[in-house]
């Protein structure tokens, strides 16, 4: 029968069957990072289990760590108790840390699959929701909490129901200013934050296998916010080519075996999917979000719903409550909206390639005197990556601060946070009430256009922007 | 984890759609926070004004929901992050059930873990449930019965709802999922001994 890539990496990691639906799932890898990591060690002990494989766990400290520039792990010191509570665990457990400053360390989501320490085939786990980012390499990778990471640890397994599977292809090539991030922002906004819930989501079509692996990484970072634990792009050349050589990936006569089971991975023509979806990219333009929802999306040339048009009271009420806390006009442009601060960064859009769209919209330009505005690089390759090439000076001669790996404003877990009421146009995944700190107002975009409201002071149209 | 077993208390409606788990509990209350004291900070941005007094207006404050067990939540509830502190708070503010149309799955799985019972209604029930709520004005109450899986409303109607059999066995029992796994020791251990050789390339770079 017809097997789906969720089917062929879901089935053989099948321990036991559990019945009633349950599988005993092996987890090949599991990431931790600061603001769980080392409770979980901890637990783990107290309740008399052993660390099953710690080979298998890297940790990376990330969420509650400064960004500032020249920070140390004491910079934050909520956070400097956490990483300490994680060292001290790791030492005693034989796990892997990739520690502030040393190189490996950095956003979680960014570091595994830069590490090769995510491979396509495998199953993966993090406490962190956006663990689905991934996927973006073929693996089936899920967020889970605290206790079933805890479970993870002690039994390198976890009991599961396999999800139902989705698809969504995007075909056709990208259109002007189109980014990943507009992609997935333009499938939320027409699916919805709940689309995927129960749904392992796999990313598929033309447009997906143009994609570099970091832009498929974006892709699938966003699969949570369609509410799918688990988002995934079948793995191919440009896989293989990008992952090659990496820390962890295998090596020698080890690694054409890999390509080999690999090349196997992909859907079978003819396999069904319980929802398939089709987007056509010259329905996509440049994304923006106006609400507290990323459901709540717009194309860069739209205009704030007006809660009168909405189709149900639930939804009016969602709409006048975002377009109240946002500080919007219902029924007026987005575009033109004064903006306080940018962030570039997060799991989401930090990688290599983000800076440099970004830093190719900023060439020549200057922030607008009015904003603040950051540039949180992944991790640290990527910070050296970027260092040599230069964009680090197109960053700062802009007027951006350039700073260190790590979540920072995406989460505001570390002590850092955009002011109440101030408007950030942002990379990241969340525009929560709150998320960027208390009375925050988050707009998520792609770096291009997060580099455009910088110098324009306003939400603006990266289109006009051209480099 | 904490039993399940029956709730019964009046049903708090908070019925908007996609709250997350930001919004349930701030992450800035976990960042050197434990399990337990987290009750107070539950929903802390809407429940509370600047100054710190409680925000008359927010539905959880009202005086007939103050002790409330049981959530009636709109569709998507408890999605966003994976954070089990979301759980934490909500059973430190006394909460025991909640009912929605749909649950975030992550913090789905979370409630189960820690003996919150989720309950997945249709919009209409959860709708019913709170008009009969408020007409009962206290004198009758919501009742969660898990063992015989429904929910008595304040007027007496039974309604059915399902719930995974192996979660509903590990609430009403209280068991330990680490020990129920471990009794597969032999299972993972064959497992893994048989992948090594099937799929070298896995496990080669990373073994020490």
């Amino acid at each position: 029968m017809a097997a789906t890539l969720l089917d062929k990496i879901w089935d053989p990691h099948v321990v036991a069957d559990l019945g009633n639906g349950w599988s005993l799932l092996y987890c090949d890898r599991v990431l931790v990072h600061d603001l769980s990591g080392g409770r979980a060690l901890q637990e783990v002990g107290d309740a008399g289990h052993a660390v099953a494989r710690p080979d298998l766990v890297f940790a990376t400290p990330d969420h509650a760590v400064s960004s500032a520039p020249g920070r140390t792990s004491e910079t934050f010191p909520t956070g400097a108790r956490l990483l300490a509570g994680l060292r001290k665990r790791v030492a005693e457990t034989g796990v892997r840390l990739f520690d502030l400053g040393q190189d490996g360390n950095g956003i979680v989501h960014v570091m595994g699959p830069e590490l090769g320490i995510v491979l396509p085939g495998t199953t993966l786990v993090c406490g962190d929701s956006h663990t689905c980012t991934n996927g973006g390499v073929g693996a089936l990778a899920f967020g889970i909490g605290a206790s079933e990471l805890r479970h993870v640890l002690a039994t390198q397994t976890l009991p599961q129901r396999k999800p139902r599977s989705m698809r969504i292809r995007f075909e056709g090539n990208a259109p002007d200013g189109v980014t990943p991030k507009d992609m997935i922002l333009a499938a939320i906004g027409r699916f919805g934050a709940a689309a995927g819930t129960g749904y392992a989501v796999e990313y598929a079509g033309s447009a997906v296998r143009a994609l570099s692996v970091e832009g498929r990484l974006t892709l699938c970072n966003l699969s949570i916010e369609m509410g799918a634990k688990m988002g995934m792009v079948a793995p191919d050349e440009t896989t293989f080519a990008w992952l090659k050589g990496r820390d962890f990936a295998p090596k020698g006569t080890v690694w054409d075996a890999a390509v080999a089971a690999w090349r196997d991975l992909p859907s079978d023509d003819g396999a069904v999917f319980d929802r398939d979806l089709l987007i056509d990219m010259r329905d996509i333009a440049p994304q923006i979000t106006w609400g507290t929802s990323p459901e709540q999306v717009l194309p860069i040339t739209g205009r704030v719903p007006d809660p009168a048009d909405a189709p149900d009271a639930e939804k009016r009420g969602a709409w006048e409550a975002a377009i109240a806390y946002m500080g919007l006009t219902a029924g007026a442009p987005i575009i033109g909206t004064k903006v306080d601060w940018v962030f570039i960064g997060s799991c989401t859009n930090s990688r290599i390639e983000d800076l440099r769209a970004a830093a190719a919209v900023l060439r020549g330009r200057r922030v607008a005197s009015h904003v603040t505005a950051w540039v949180v690089p992944g991790s640290e390759r990527v910070k050296h990556e970027a260092e040599s090439e230069g964009l680090d000076r197109a960053f700062l001669d802009a007027g951006f601060e350039w700073r260190e790996p790590g979540c920072a404003l995406c989460v505001a877990a570390n002590g850092e946070a955009v002011p109440p009421g101030a408007r950030c146009v942002s990379t990241s995944n969340r525009n929560f009430v709150g998320r960027q700190g208390t009375g925050s107002r988050t707009h998520l975009a792609s770096p291009a256009m997060a580099a455009a409201a910088a110098i324009e002071g306003a939400i603006a149209d990266v289109r006009q922007f051209a480099a | 984890m904490d039993k399940f077993t029956r709730v019964s208390g009046p049903a708090a409606p908070m019925l908007r759609a996609n709250v997350d788990t930001d919004v349930i509990i701030p992450i800035q209350r976990l960042v050197g926070t434990g399990r337990t004291g987290l009750g107070p900070y539950a929903f802390e941005r809407m429940r509370y004004n600047k100054d710190g007094s409680d925000n008359p207006d927010f539905v959880l404050n009202l005086p007939q929901y103050r002790d409330s067990p049981i959530l009636l939540a709109g569709p998507n509830f408890g999605c966003g992050s994976s954070r089990e502190g979301a759980v934490w708070a909500l059973m430190g503010m006394g909460f025991r059930a909640v009912l929605a149309p749909s649950f975030g799955d992550i913090f789905f799985n979370n409630c189960f873990q820690n003996g919150l019972l989720p309950i997945a209604l249709p919009e209409d029930v959860i709708a019913r449930i709170a008009t009969e709520t408020e007409a009962a004005q206290g004198a009758r109450h919501t009742v969660v019965d898990l063992a015989r899986q429904v929910v008595v409303t304040p007027e007496g109607a039974e309604i059915p709802f399902s719930v995974d059999a192996r979660k509903k066995e590990a609430l009403l029992e209280g068991l330990d999922d680490i020990a129920l796994t471990l009794r597969f020791k032999d299972s993972i251990d064959a497992w893994y001994a048989a992948d090594r050789k099937a799929r070298a390339w896995a496990w080669e770079s990373v073994e020490r």
